[in-house]
């Protein structure tokens, strides 16, 4: 530590793993108590959506809920334009 | 009525058997009956650690499968009069343990009148660490401030919260604490790691120990003496506190600052 780091102290590493890490946790966390089979459904679905329609990957949410003690999947497509896909 | 906590974390080598081993004996120079159990079935290490692996006669499969008595398997410890360890089996049976079985012994140490059985998990989240914690009242989650063991202790948060039998029966689930262990103060002034504050504001948990980066944990080892009985270590201090804090006493965090560099230090370095 020389001189010049008495008045200029860099952000170190530490901030970037914490603000990685709180993304992380806050996607595990949003993640419990879902099936485990959800990722693999979703990808799935992707692909079978993707067959007929151009989609973005970002347009297609996959949601699993409870309401009144019901399991809820929920799936919701934006479809592009309503152009035929070329 | 004994209380049973597991020390768990997900990734392996963050200090969990240091920690068991610690706890244990820290709990017992408190004069509580305390059991510490491996649940590592094919690594045992904590026999290492406690430094009683030649008396290893029968372990904890044995007395599962009934081919000993469990007070035939539990190992006194050679210098504190209320502690006992019970080994894992060296076997490769991943079967070897049951649900059932853990549930018996756990039940048969509370009835001999053991007032803390301490779990040490193995790494992982597969049905060793899953057994581990499932009779668990409260669980320790040890955790180095470092991205790969914050986030595996997460995974391991959400199995304590879904996996264990508090959790199933609803009744308050189980307590979990944080304990960060291989803690540098000088690393975390200069910014390259995360600080105790940044652990637990991520995983939302009361800190009940930061045990100090220390050469001392890797002495204790070769030993075979739990670190926490050093008298000249401030990671054994940093244990003794986080015993007080397990016990339900209210101690300040200790060897988290780094130590103050005089002027002619800082403007000249090291």
């Amino acid at each position: 530590m020389g001189l010049l780091d008495l008045f200029r102290r860099t952000p170190g590493s530490a901030s970037v793993a914490k603000e990685r890490l709180r993304i992380i946790v806050a996607q595990q966390r949003s993640a419990r108590g879902t099936p485990d089979y959800l990722p693999l459904l979703r990808r799935e679905l992707l692909e079978v959506i993707h067959k007929y329609v151009n989609v973005d990957p970002s347009e297609v949410q996959i949601n699993f809920g409870r309401e009144d003690g019901h399991e809820v999947l929920e799936l919701s497509v934006a479809l592009p334009g309503g152009r035929p896909r070329v | 009525m004994a209380e049973t906590i597991v020390v768990t974390s997900g990734k392996g080598g963050v200090g969990k058997t240091t920690t068991s081993a610690s706890l244990a004996c820290g709990i017992a120079q408190q004069g509580k009956r305390v059991a510490v159990i491996d649940f590592d079935i094919g690594l045992r290490n904590l026999d290492l650690i406690m430094g009683c692996e030649r008396r290893v006669v029968y372990d904890f499969v044995n007395v599962i499968q009934g081919d000993c008595q469990l007070k035939q398997a539990l190992i006194k410890d050679r210098r504190i009069e209320t502690l006992y360890v019970l080994a894992a089996s060296q076997t490769r049976d991943k079967d070897a343990l049951t649900l059932e079985g853990v549930r018996r012994v756990l039940e048969e140490l509370a009835a001999d009148g053991f007032e803390y059985i301490i779990c040490d998990s193995p790494a992982g989240i597969e049905k060793g660490a899953h057994l581990a914690m499932y009779f668990a009242d409260r669980a320790v989650v040890v955790v180095n401030p470092e991205v790969s063991s914050v986030r595996d202790s997460d995974r391991i948060l959400g199995l304590l919260a879904s996996k264990t039998q508090r959790a199933e029966q609803g009744n308050g689930g189980v307590k979990e604490h944080l304990l960060l262990t291989r803690y540098s103060p000088q690393r975390v002034a200069s910014g390259e790691m995360m600080s105790v504050e940044d652990v637990k504001e991520i995983l939302g948990l009361d800190v009940v120990g930061v045990v100090p980066e220390s050469t001392d944990v890797l002495q204790a080892s070769n030993a075979g003496v739990p670190v926490i009985l050093n008298a000249d270590s401030d990671a054994a201090r940093a244990y003794d506190d986080a015993v007080a804090r397990l016990l339900g006493r209210t101690v300040p965090l200790r060897f988290i600052e780094e130590p103050r560099k005089g002027l002619f230090a800082r403007l000249f370095g090291h």
